[in-house]
């Protein structure tokens, strides 16, 4: 392998510890939330800032790559995509963070009256954070395209948890704090969930050269 | 002269996978230029195969390859400076404006297309004579005074406000920058309506080649460009459409967007990342 490859090479890599890091972050988030496992939720909140860490070298690799190689079709697609999910998987930690703050704070109360599910966001949110970064290791378009139609679910999802918590606080108005939290945390998994579909758009962009944002998931294809 | 030539054996419209002419830019409007089913050799050796390739008037072509992959041998075909050299063959056709350039007066041709080479080649004259040599020999000075077209080359080469006034000091004084340049202004001078340029950076730094690369930006509102170039940067900074050879074969030509961003075929992304050979 040629110097310039293995300065790609790890940058891929330093990625993809990245992304392993920040999945296992959302995973133990969830697994906080749904279990109410306190001891997940620290480790979250331990982890990010060697998320932060690395959010910092990635960039600083990809930069001496631009300076380094001025590297031209695939090579500047990859750097050119390695930035942007760098702050997507960044932003992805910080929002895993927000879900354990907001779970640790609920633990120390009484339940709201009526349970707010959070199994079916959670999940849908899950797979498509591993899906992103599998479709990232695996270069694989396919994958990609799948995660982007899971966004409008996830969507519907959070629209129901909303819906759901304002009637709760409509109805009983000393329910407001807690009710708050349960909002934060349905808004925050939804937001991971928009940044996984950024990183399979930039994978489809990696893979294929072309730019799928902003259309119809039906375009997409 | 030991070149001969060929009817080309295939209509110029025909694609085959060696001819590869993929841009459509360069087939939405009519062409300035036009290679059809171009094959050339050196005696026996055939150092171009079934080259098709269009050049849109008034927009800047970059050749890129390897070294011997065939892009100065096809540049030098374009206005037959390879008959120069003994024992070549040249199959196919080059039109200039829909006419076969292989059919005309050579110098007419050279006239109307003229050339740039790699290292900076001033006649051991002075500017002012650097300059008029080729108006003078083309009869152009009846219409036009040589102080005037001294001037206006210089100008559009960007070169006069460095030599205006050392024009009648040797062409030698001047930098390496500053002296292609001035062949660039002594191409221009005959008014030519394409320039072909061989690789016109190479020996330069980069403070000369920025103004080369800023001149041809400029240059091509008047004329057509057709540069080879070993710098990928370069024809990505200036080259509006960007054909890419390996061992004497086409192999992509398509917006220089496309070519840097997203190429086509595998060959040319593994020359222009470094990964070829």
């Amino acid at each position: 392998m040629r110097p310039f490859e293995e300065d790609f090479k790890l940058l891929n890599d330093t990625l993809q510890e990245m992304g392993s890091l920040v999945a296992h972050s959302v995973h133990k988030s969830v697994f906080s939330l749904i279990d109410r496992n306190e001891d997940y939720a620290h480790q979250v909140l331990r982890d990010e800032s060697r998320i932060d860490q690395m959010e910092v070298q990635i960039d600083d690799l990809a930069a001496s790559l631009i300076v380094r190689e001025q590297p031209v079709a695939r090579d500047m697609r990859f750097v050119v995509v390695a930035i942007k999910i760098n702050t997507d998987l960044e932003r992805m930690g910080d929002l895993a963070v927000n879900v354990v703050e907001r779970t640790l704070g609920m633990m120390g109360q009484p339940p709201l009256p009526e349970m707010v599910d959070f199994r079916e966001i959670a999940n849908l949110v899950e797979s498509m954070v591993l899906g992103s970064l599998d479709a990232f290791v695996k270069r694989d378009a396919q994958i990609a395209r799948g995660v982007l139609t899971s966004d409008d679910a996830v969507d519907k999802c959070r629209n129901a948890i909303q819906h759901q918590v304002m009637n709760l606080m409509q109805r009983d108005p000393s329910t407001i704090p807690r009710a708050v939290d349960h909002l934060i945390i349905a808004r925050s998994l939804e937001r991971i969930a928009d940044h996984a579909t950024n990183v399979a758009e930039d994978v489809i962009f990696l893979v294929q050269g072309i730019d799928v944002r902003h259309q119809a998931t039906g375009e997409a294809a | 002269m030991s070149t001969s030539r060929t009817a080309p054996s295939q209509p110029h419209t025909q694609m085959s996978p060696t001819s590869t002419e993929s841009s459509s830019t360069a087939q939405a409007t009519t062409p300035k230029m036009r290679a059809s089913n171009v094959n050339f050799y050196y005696g026996s050796f055939k150092a171009l195969h079934d080259v098709s390739l269009s050049f849109e008037a008034n927009k800047v072509t970059a050749l890129i390859g390897p070294s011997g992959c065939g892009k100065s041998t096809f540049l030098r075909n374009l206005n037959r400076i390879n008959e120069t050299l003994r024992d070549t063959r040249i199959e196919g056709e080059i039109t200039l404006d829909g006419e076969n350039i292989l059919d005309k007066d050579v110098t007419e041709i050279r006239r109307r297309i003229g050339m740039v080479f790699q290292r900076p080649n001033p006649f051991p004259k002075s500017i002012f004579e650097n300059i008029v040599y080729g108006p003078k020999i083309n009869g152009m000075l009846k219409k036009t005074s040589a102080a005037e077209i001294v001037e206006k080359s210089l100008r559009r080469a960007a070169l006069w406000d460095e030599v205006k006034d050392k024009l009648h000091e040797s062409a030698y004084a001047i930098s390496g920058g500053q002296q292609q340049r001035l062949c660039i202004a002594r191409a221009l001078a005959v008014d030519p309506e394409v320039l072909l340029l061989d690789e016109p950076c190479s020996a330069l730094d980069p403070i000369a080649t920025a103004k080369i690369e800023d001149l041809l930006v400029g240059l091509k509102q008047q004329c057509t460009i057709v540069i080879v170039t070993h710098n990928m940067q370069q024809a990505a900074r200036v080259a509006d459409t960007t054909g890419f050879f390996l061992l004497g074969k086409l192999i992509e030509h398509d917006k220089t967007d496309v070519i840097f961003k997203n190429p086509a075929k595998r060959e040319t992304e593994d020359y222009i990342t470094g990964r070829f050979g």
